[in-house]
Parts: structure tokens; sequence; C-alpha cells
């Protein structure tokens, strides 16, 4: 645990640390060599072309995929070098919203967003049933979904489940992979706020691959970009705006980028968020 | 964890409780006793005071455990004050202030009356299926009938692969278990006629029994549990992920593009793995009156074209494309039958080996009859 304070530059706390990480299938290299480092309390946005690897940087990250060379540090502990015990310690503290929600499809909601409790926390039914219930509420569903099977939920309240899943332990690091993506531009708003909410609210670090440039606009303190297998630049929204790099013009000043960068001008639905 | 968490004390009516050290998930279980111990406390109480000051973490599951003890003093009609909240945690508080309580899961009825009604579903759900598989056959008429007039609209290719897979590919598996079952016919056979001295019997039975009933009983029973699981399993994939919508939209039919190619194979398939199981069975039952008892191989044959006559032969064969169409049906309904989640794929593709065995044998019993009354 004393890792845990190891400080990153600007006096920053370091909670997701990725070196050098070169990932591949066959003879493919999908990520050559990448770095990054996420800071606590802080949303950071990834972005990158369709198939730049970007999905599978992050399960990387959560150890799903292996990776060829480099190293992983979350919370200052190596993942590679980690006993058993250590690594489900540390997967306690991360959720993960998977991109097509990965909703337990023979369990109710209620018993989804459990699972994780019981397995982990020794704690009364009733408890139980309350928390869940807290839960669906914080991210904005009513109690009567909880009897629900997931192949009964629309696309955005699957999304929301899962998120409410991904919360159930109060992670510190909160892994969402296209979490606005199949929704509308309403519901993709009012998630994005609810992400944001959250985020103050609990305190969390929200790793978020996307598309979303509303999303990238209205709640991402840090974007990183991920191209031809590296990061090519990582930084705040102005940082990507000014930068020549052709493949960050072509992304943050093509057509579709303007609509989003005008309403990004105007106040933001999010006081105290840029 | 020794650490205390919350202190309680009381003077007079007044209750001053202070929390301490984390109140997290970690600690959650040995909060919620401690918690629960305060609200059962008796006594009249007006006042409560909560001081968290002492609180250094505090997650969601802390914030509703003190949620809970605010409410359900105030529920009391106590004043109830929480003090010393670090600014941090005032969003996280509000956020769960505002959580409507309870919802409690509603209560079945009686286990008698949810008994006979779980009997009264699976009899409806029976009449269902059957309905479904009724459905089915009509269907495929239909699609037979608009084949028959444009016969170049049958999907060839996708029955030879299927032929392969679900006769081709059998083949081995299908010769050793029928092989074995034919042995362990004669050496019992062999095993009990010799009491009366009729070992020579024991042909006559294994090359009845294996040509009318074994032969095919044994094969259907294997292509229900190895091509009809699959084509349930297959088929309710492709349901879950919405394929079958996305053929049909293109304006394509599923019964002509997935199902009748499926169905086709099997009823092609199924009477030719028969043939053959059938041989390897009296092969396995010549070998074993040979060796185990002492019958030559040429008064086994001799024996046999005596025992047995075409009829026996057709008789068995007759059945088989039946018992393909069955069980081909059956796999089609259930995989069509699946709905959304993994365990409905299960249990569809249990429900049709089982059904499908199950009629299976109920069909060979009324061939039986059949076959019985019109002398063959």
């Amino acid at each position: 645990m004393a890792q845990e304070k190891a400080k990153g530059n600007g006096g920053k706390d370091v909670v997701i640390e990725v070196r050098d990480v070169v990932v591949g299938f066959g003879n493919h290299i999908v990520l050559d060599r990448v770095g990054l480092d996420v800071y606590r309390g802080e949303i950071l946005g990834f972005v990158g072309g369709s198939g730049a690897g970007k999905s599978v940087l992050m399960r990387a990250i959560i150890g799903l995929l292996p990776k060829r060379a480099g190293a992983i540090k979350i919370f200052g502990t190596d993942m590679a070098a980690a006993s058993d015990l250590e690594r489900q310690a540390i997967e306690r503290r991360w959720g993960i919203l998977f991109q097509q929600g990965a909703l337990f499809s023979s369990l109710t909601v209620r018993e989804n967003l459990q699972f994780p409790v019981r397995e982990y926390l020794d704690l009364s039914q009733d408890l139980l049933d309350e928390l869940a219930i807290a839960k669906l509420d914080m991210v904005g569903l009513d109690a009567s979904v909880c009897d629900k099977f997931p192949a009964e939920l629309s696309g955005g309240m699957t999304k929301r489940v899962a998120l409410a899943r991904a919360l159930a332990l109060d992670p510190e690091i909160v892994f969402l992979d296209e979490p606005t993506s199949g929704l509308d531009p309403i519901g993709a708003g009012e998630f994005d706020s609810l992400i944001a909410t959250l985020q103050r609210t609990l305190g969390l670090t929200v790793f978020m691959v996307t598309h979303d440039l509303d999303s990238l606009h209205t709640v991402c303190d840090r974007i990183a970009v991920l191209a031809d297998g590296k990061i090519i630049a990582a930084g705040t929204m102005d940082t990507m705006l000014a930068s020549t790099h052709p493949w960050l013009q072509a992304y943050f000043h093509g057509k579709r980028s303007r609509a989003s960068h005008l309403e990004a001008g105007m106040p933001s639905p999010l006081p105290g968020r840029a | 964890m020794s650490d205390i968490l919350l202190e309680a004390t009381a003077q007079g009516e007044q209750l001053r409780l202070a929390g301490a050290g984390a109140w997290t998930a970690e600690n959650a279980h040995n909060l919620e006793a401690l918690i629960d111990s305060e609200i059962r406390r008796g006594g009249t109480i007006s006042q409560v005071v909560i001081d968290m000051g002492r609180v250094d973490r505090l997650d969601t599951f802390g914030a509703w455990l003190l949620e809970r003890l605010t409410r359900s003093f105030t529920a009391r009609g106590c004043d109830t004050k929480v003090t010393g909240l670090k600014e941090d945690y005032r969003a996280l508080i509000d956020e769960v202030h505002g959580v409507k309580r309870e919802h409690k899961a509603e209560h079945h009825g009686s286990t008698l009356a949810s008994t006979i009604a779980s009997v009264g579903e699976n009899i409806v759900s029976v009449g269902h299926s059957f309905g479904a598989m009724v459905n089915m056959l009509g269907a495929l008429v239909v699609v037979l009938a608009r084949i028959v007039s444009h016969p170049r609209r049958f999907r060839f290719t996708s029955m030879v692969h299927q032929l392969d897979n679900v006769g081709w590919r059998a083949v081995p598996i299908i010769l050793l278990i029928t092989f074995l079952i034919g042995c362990i016919i004669a050496q019992q056979g062999i095993f009990h006629f010799r009491k009366f001295g009729a070992d020579i019997y024991v042909v006559d039975m294994v090359g009845i029994l294996v040509l009318r009933e074994l032969g095919v009983l044994i094969v259907a029973i294997m292509v229900a549990g190895r091509s009809g699981s699959a084509y349930t399993a297959e088929l309710g994939s492709m349901k879950m992920r919405e394929e079958i919508d996305a053929l049909r939209t293109m304006g394509f039919d599923p019964i002509e593009v997935l199902i009748l190619p499926r169905i086709v194979a099997l009823v092609i398939g199924v009477p030719i793995l028969t043939f053959l199981g059938s041989m390897a069975a009296l092969y396995g039952g010549g070998l074993v009156c040979w060796l185990y008892g002492g019958i030559d191989p040429d008064i086994f044959l001799a024996r046999l074209k005596e025992a047995i006559t075409l009829d026996h032969f057709k008789v068995g064969l007759i059945k088989a494309p039946f018992m393909a169409l069955i069980v081909g049906v059956v796999a089609c309904v259930e995989g069509l039958a699946v709905k959304g989640s993994a365990e409905s794929l299960g249990l569809q593709t249990t429900a049709s080996v089982v059904e499908s065995i199950f009629l299976v044998i109920v069909l060979d019993g009324l061939f039986a009859i059949f076959f019985a009354s019109i002398g063959m």
C-alpha cells in the first residue's frame, strides 16, 4: 500500500501506469510500445480509429489479453508480478463496463448487481437489496427494473444497469468501453453527465474508451489518442485542438466534430467542468 | 476489524453517536450490525446527534448505512442531526438521501397453489410445443412445395455441408456403438439360450432385433444427441444474435435457408447411418457368436439367411427417415424458441434432446403396432 503514494509528474497520483506495452495477434502487432499514465480522480477519454486497438489496450490493462512486453502497474503494483491474492485485491478496486453490458443473462437485474457484492462481502440480504436499489437510483433507474432480466431491458437501460454493476463494490477505477455507443444523443448526454456526477460524488478515476466527441468535450479531463499502435498525444481538449498532427486534425476538426465543438463553446451543462 | 466504527453515549433523552474509521465496503458487515443494534435501542430518545467527524473514509456502503440510521430514527419521531461530515462526502450523502426506500420483492402465493400452477403451465407449454411442431411441419411442406416448383431455390451446398456434419462425420461413432451393442446382445443371448441348448437361435434374435428395432433406434438416439442438439444450439445462438431476423428482413425465409437443408440432410443421412449401423451390429453379433459361442461364421450366415426376410430389413429402413424428421423438426423448433439468455439456450438444447428421444421411442412403438397389423 505504501507504493500507492508513488507520485507521477506534476505531483499527481498515478493509478494506472502503462509502460512500453506490446500486444499482438499472430504476426499483427496491435500495440507497439505504448505508454500511458492515468491520474487519480480524472476522467480520461481514450480515442483512436476503429480497429486501432483501444479496446485491446483496455483489455490488456484489466488482464484479459496477454501482453508480449512492457509493464502495467495499477495502484503501483505490477500486475504481471502480483500474486493471485494481490491481483484479486486490485480487481476488487476496479469496475468494468463492457461495450455490450455483459450482464449475466440468467440473473435478474437485482441479482446482477448483488453478485459481486455477495461474493466479496458478507452482508445481510436486506442490506444487499437496499444497496441494489441505491445503486440503481444512482444510475437513474427506478426500483421497478429490479426483477427484470437483461433480455427485457432497452439498450440505454442495459448500459445503466451495467454501470451500476461496475460500481457495485465502490471501485476506485472504472473502465468504460464505449459507454455512449448505441444511445441517442439525449441518452448519451444524460449518460455523460451521470458519469461526471458519479465521478465527483464517488471520487472515481474513469478510463473511458469512446468515439463520442460530445463526451470528450463535456466530461473528459484529459484525452489520450491511439494511432498506429502508439499513443500519439495525451492532454486536454485544448492541446488536441491545437495539435497539428494530421490524424488529430482530421478527428477534432472534421465535419462531424464541428457541431459538438460549437456546442462546447456554449455554457457547459455541467457546472464546474470544462 | 478491531477498529471502533461507532460509539454511542446516551444522556437522558439524547443519544450521541460517534462514527470513526473507514465506513467502507470492507467494514460494512460489522457496521451494519452496530447500526442495527443502535436502531433497536430501547428507551425514549428524542434527539440523536451523529458525529461523523472521525470517519476518514466513506463509500456508498457507509453512506447508505448512515442513511438507514438517520431514516429509522427520524421514523421514530426523533430529531436527528448529522454533524462533522467532511465536505467531500456531502455529494455522496445527498445522492443516497434521494433514494426511495423499500421495493419489496413480490411474494409468491402458497406452495400448493404454485405447484398446481406450475403443473398447469407445463401442460400448456407441452401443448404449445406440440403446436409449434405441427406449425413447423406445415411450414416445411409449404417450402417443399415451393422448391418443387422452383428446384433451383434449394440450398444444395448447405444441404451437402450438413450431410457431411450429421452423416459422414457420425459414421465412426455410430459404427463403434452399434458394433458394441451387437456384441452385447449376442453375448447375452448365448449366455441365456445355452441353458435351453438353443444357442443357434441367438442368430435369429440378433438378426431380427438389430434389423427391425435396435439399428434404427440406436442411430436415431445418437443422432438426436449428436446432431439434434447441435441444430438447436446453432439456430438458438443465431436467434439470440438476431441473425434470423436479419435473414428475414433481407427477404429470405429462414425455413427455406436454414431449416430445410438441415432436415433434408438428416432424412438422407439417418437411413444411411441406420444401414451402416445395422451391418456393424450384425458383424459384432457374428464375431461374438464365433469367438464366445463357438458358432462358425459360415453357420452364422446360413442361419441368418434363414432367420431373416427382406421385410425385417425394410421395417428398419422405412422407420429411419421418419425418425430423422422427428429429430430434425424438434431440434429446429426448440432452436427457434431460444430467447435472449444463455440459460434459455441451455434449456432449449436439453429440451430438444429429451423431447426428440422421447418422440423417437413413441414413434417406434406406433410403427410396431402398424407393422404388426399389416403383417410385416
